[in-house]
């Protein structure tokens, strides 16, 4: 679920750092600028592993600061697809199952990935697996804080930097609602054995 | 310059080139990490900071304290927190046998499978490529070499009991 992944970023060191230690001001800059954040297409960043290479330091005419490049890894959250992950429920939505992982919370199961037969009880606001037995179907809830177990079939990144003027015009006129579009989804299924409420297949 | 340094010799190194990224300029090329890596890490850089702690430096910093009591929090209830890059090293080298993927072998390593079910989920089209006696005997590696939660499995053998005793965690 996370990986090391080698970036390159120049980082401006402002002049009342430079009694400091320059690895350590660049290890803080460089999380102080990618931790908790999504980098397009490559993950939620976590902290940083470490720094291999360091450039030469330039200080530019106008401006007191050092800027140096520098080559450096970073822990990333990115699960590749297929990948088994424990989450636990956030709440259903007719849309389908949302699950948490603490630190990450766009995860959706649509209702076509959960286990078939499956309903959305409208009343209590919860998915249902109506699991067949000889005995008839046994209803079971997917209740909000449960533990559950999925595989990672798609995702996907969302740009959401700011868009231009013109464009944004353009949008507020059609639709009203300024929805908040994560900016990192990933798209859960359950529909194997296996998976699902760790309560579900835990033997008794 | 710090105990990360540690981890590196460790790292499952699936390397490959990624569609260049956005954001930065950055070109980003990764290999994967086990979640035990990722714990030893941050609560290396939680130590670490707790020793530098009321320093005017560490302003600015609620980001990353923030996600790193998250991830920390996701990661200790994972079965990594009781390993050792000693028993990391010794699972790899018994799954040699098995001819599994890489990413098989992390996904065993993160999840420590107790059923048959989890293994079939876990190893791809297993159906062809492990016999029942296969899985059998996967399952009892996975279990033997990586040590439980040390509640969880009350009715565990002497073997593994005097294993864990080993582990300083």
């Amino acid at each position: 679920m996370f990986m090391l992944v080698e970036m390159v970023d120049t980082v401006r060191i402002p002049p009342w750092q430079f009694e400091r230690n320059l690895n350590d001001s660049i290890a803080e800059e460089l999380n102080k600028k990618l931790a908790n954040k999504v980098v397009y297409n490559v993950g939620l960043c976590i902290c940083l592993f470490d720094i291999t290479k360091l450039e030469d330091a330039y200080v530019f005419p106008g401006d007191g600061a050092s800027h140096t490049k520098v080559h450096f890894r970073y822990v990333v959250f990115h699960p590749f697809l297929d990948e088994i992950l424990i989450g636990k429920i956030k709440g259903c939505s007719p849309e389908g199952v949302h699950v948490s992982l603490g630190f990450f919370d766009d995860i959706l199961i649509p209702p076509e990935s959960l286990q078939q037969p499956a309903k959305f009880d409208e009343a209590e606001q919860v998915w249902v697996w109506e699991y067949e037995t000889e005995e008839g179907a046994h209803d079971l809830y997917m209740d909000v804080g449960e533990e559950v177990r999925f595989r990672v079939v798609d995702e996907s990144f969302m740009d959401t930097s700011p868009t231009g003027p013109s464009s944004a015009e353009a949008t507020s006129s059609s639709e009203e609602l300024p929805r908040k579009e994560a900016p990192y989804t990933l798209v859960g299924s359950i529909s194997e054995p296996g998976l699902g409420l760790l309560s579900w297949w835990t033997s008794t | 310059m710090l105990a990360w340094k540690l981890c590196r010799n460790l790292f499952i190194t699936a390397r490959y080139k990624q569609a260049s990224s956005g954001d930065c300029g950055k070109d980003a090329s990764s290999a994967l990490l086990s979640n035990y890596e990722v714990y030893q890490l941050l609560t290396d850089l939680k130590e670490q900071r707790r020793e530098s702690g009321k320093n005017k430096h560490s302003s600015g910093q609620q980001n990353l304290n923030t996600i790193t009591y998250e991830t920390l929090k996701y990661i200790s209830k994972t079965p990594c927190r009781h390993q050792s890059p000693d028993i990391v090293r010794e699972f790899l080298t018994a799954m040699k046998s098995h001819k599994l993927t890489k990413a098989e072998k992390l996904q065993l390593l993160n999840h420590r499978p107790m059923t048959a079910v989890e293994i079939q989920l876990i190893v791809e089209e297993s159906e062809e490529r492990l016999t029942e006696e296969q899985i059998e005997a996967l399952l009892h590696t996975v279990t033997s070499i990586l040590p439980a939660e040390p509640e969880a499995e009350p009715q565990r053998s002497a073997e593994d009991a005097a294993m864990d005793g080993e582990d300083p965690a």
